[in-house]
């Protein structure tokens, strides 16, 4: 019997998630029988070296990383072309080659531009 | 596990297959299948979670050699026991919430997070049967089911409601992506060299011997090299561990994004770090390295699974080894080193591989030709850009000392 791999994988993410979710409800067996939890004013807050939280920590943040985040995106979905390209590659005519030539140019060119506008630059 | 076993194997070879029909032989047939998967599943996560618990304790005895101290001896004999402890007293501390974290994503935020770094060990063959499950798509599966492990760092740090713990995950951020992309970038072309996207026809490519003694691995070519380099890297960076560990940086930011975690959920953020480790490992080790493939023909009769767990302990201990003598980059070096080294790096990779592919044919004095065209175009771009790496950042010169 060979049934479809993905039917595999789908028992294989249950028992992945099952784990660490058996593991935690056995430390909560834990608490709840043996050492129940003390809570406190205190001891609950958010931890900031010992002195009282000051403000929120939900604001408005300086997201410098937005930049590499956009970078990323473009460059990420350019792997994901290339696969099927670089699986085909042996059996690819010089025309496929050439144009695969100019699409990673293309991409190529925006990681050089990216890089003379100084957006490489961690500031 | 698939593909039938021939007799004209080792014993040893087929013992993991006889040991499981041993088990499950006599179950009708669709039971079976789910006994066998399950059967496979839990010896992943038991092998896994074994290395995990004595990689722990080798990296603090290796460590502890490194600075010239005993390292863990306390418990059991050269404190072969103290995984054991430490599981122990992780399920004995009490877990500790936050009253203002977002309850429900930060209990779910370790559930992911280990969940997504277990299923990536679905698609690594460990040996010549042992498969988890053979996907036309496995290369492609595993590096999805790793980046995704990202996204539960950032809810991490976000349900804290912790302005350590919040920066750090984003920090994190920035650097997963940015070495996510070298990452990707660098196995494209042993895609491209062996023609499939399945990790089984990627070993199987990597079999044979050249001349009875070279053997057909991926790093054994200039591109497989350099690609086998920026790979390594970029898992270092992938897996947080040090010289990346800028989102646990204790000096800066506490613990990071682990700040609010505490107990047995701090447990699985590390029991997930150390099977991202793992996972990497084995997906170099499968893409570069040969698999289980042996290094000689002579050295063949030993058991292919051996060979696998031989070369991934070995990159393991360099993983622990890389930690014990570099110190931490500062974030702008992390995010130079990816985008102005390894990425471009990686591109004239891609081109090199298809350079050395299209010229398989060559043969005698243009042989000589193309190995040395293939070095020129590792070597060159990796001294000029290493050369702008550096420029404008000479040694620092101590005035005052």
């Amino acid at each position: 019997m060979h049934p479809h791999p993905y039917a595999f994988l789908t028992l294989f993410a249950v028992v992945a998630v099952a784990f660490p979710l058996v593991m935690l409800t056995v430390a909560r067996m834990w608490f709840r029988f043996f050492q129940p939890a003390k809570p406190g004013l205190d001891k609950n807050a958010v931890y900031e070296c010992g002195v009282a939280p000051t403000g929120d920590s939900w604001i408005q943040f300086k997201a410098h990383y937005y930049l590499y985040a956009i970078l990323f995106l473009i460059f990420d979905v350019e792997v994901l072309f290339l696969l099927p390209f670089a699986v085909n590659f042996t059996s690819l005519p010089a025309g496929a080659l050439l144009a695969m030539l100019a699409f990673i140019l293309l991409l190529a060119e925006g990681l050089v531009w990216a890089w003379h506008r100084g957006h490489l630059e961690w500031k | 596990m698939s593909a039938a076993a021939t007799t004209s194997e080792s014993f040893l070879e087929r013992a993991p297959l006889l040991l499981r029909d041993a088990v499950t032989g006599f179950l009708p047939e669709p039971a079976r299948w789910l006994a066998n998967s399950l059967l496979s599943i839990v010896a992943v996560l038991a092998v896994f979670g074994l290395l995990f618990a004595f990689l722990t304790l080798a990296e603090r005895k290796i460590l502890g050699r490194v600075q010239n101290r005993p390292g863990p001896n306390r418990t059991g004999w050269f404190g072969l026991l103290q995984p054991f402890a430490d599981g122990i007293k992780m399920l004995t501390k009490e877990d500790i919430v936050p009253r203002a974290a977002d309850q429900l994503l930060h209990f779910l935020a370790p559930v992911t997070l280990l969940a997504l770094s277990i299923l990536t060990f679905a698609v690594i063959p460990y040996g010549r049967h042992l498969v988890p499950v053979e996907l036309d798509s496995a290369v492609l599966y595993f590096f999805a089911a790793g980046a995704a492990t990202e996204l539960a760092i950032f809810m991490a740090g976000w349900a804290s409601h912790n302005k350590y713990a919040l920066l750090a995950a984003m920090r994190a951020l920035a650097q997963l992506i940015s070495y996510e992309l070298p990452l990707l970038l660098s196995f494209v072309p042993v895609v491209l060299a062996t023609g499939t996207l399945s990790t089984t026809g990627i070993v199987a490519a990597q079999g044979g011997w050249k001349w009875h003694l070279i053997p057909h691995w991926i790093v054994f070519t200039p591109w497989g090299a350099a690609g086998f380099a920026i790979f390594m890297v970029s898992a270092l960076a992938e897996s947080n561990r040090s010289p990346f560990d800028l989102p646990e940086a204790e000096s800066e930011l506490i613990a990071g994004h682990l700040t609010e975690y505490s107990g047995f959920k701090y447990a699985l953020f590390f029991m997930a770090e150390y099977f991202g480790m793992c996972a990497l490992s084995g997906m170099a080790v499968t893409l570069f390295l040969g698999g289980w493939q042996a290094p000689l023909p002579v050295l063949e009769f030993i058991p292919s699974y051996v060979w696998f767990a031989g070369k991934l302990l070995t990159l393991l201990l360099g993983f622990i080894w890389i930690r014990a003598t570099l110190p931490r980059l500062r974030i702008d070096q992390l995010t130079r080193l990816a985008w102005k080294f390894l990425v471009p790096l990686a591109l004239v990779n891609l081109g090199t591989a298809a350079f050395w592919s299209l010229t398989s044919a060559w043969s005698g004095p243009l042989q000589l030709l193309r190995w040395a065209v293939a070095l020129v175009l590792v070597a060159g771009p990796f001294l000029l850009l290493g050369r702008g790496l550096t420029a404008g950042l000479g040694p620092r010169t101590y005035r005052y000392a």
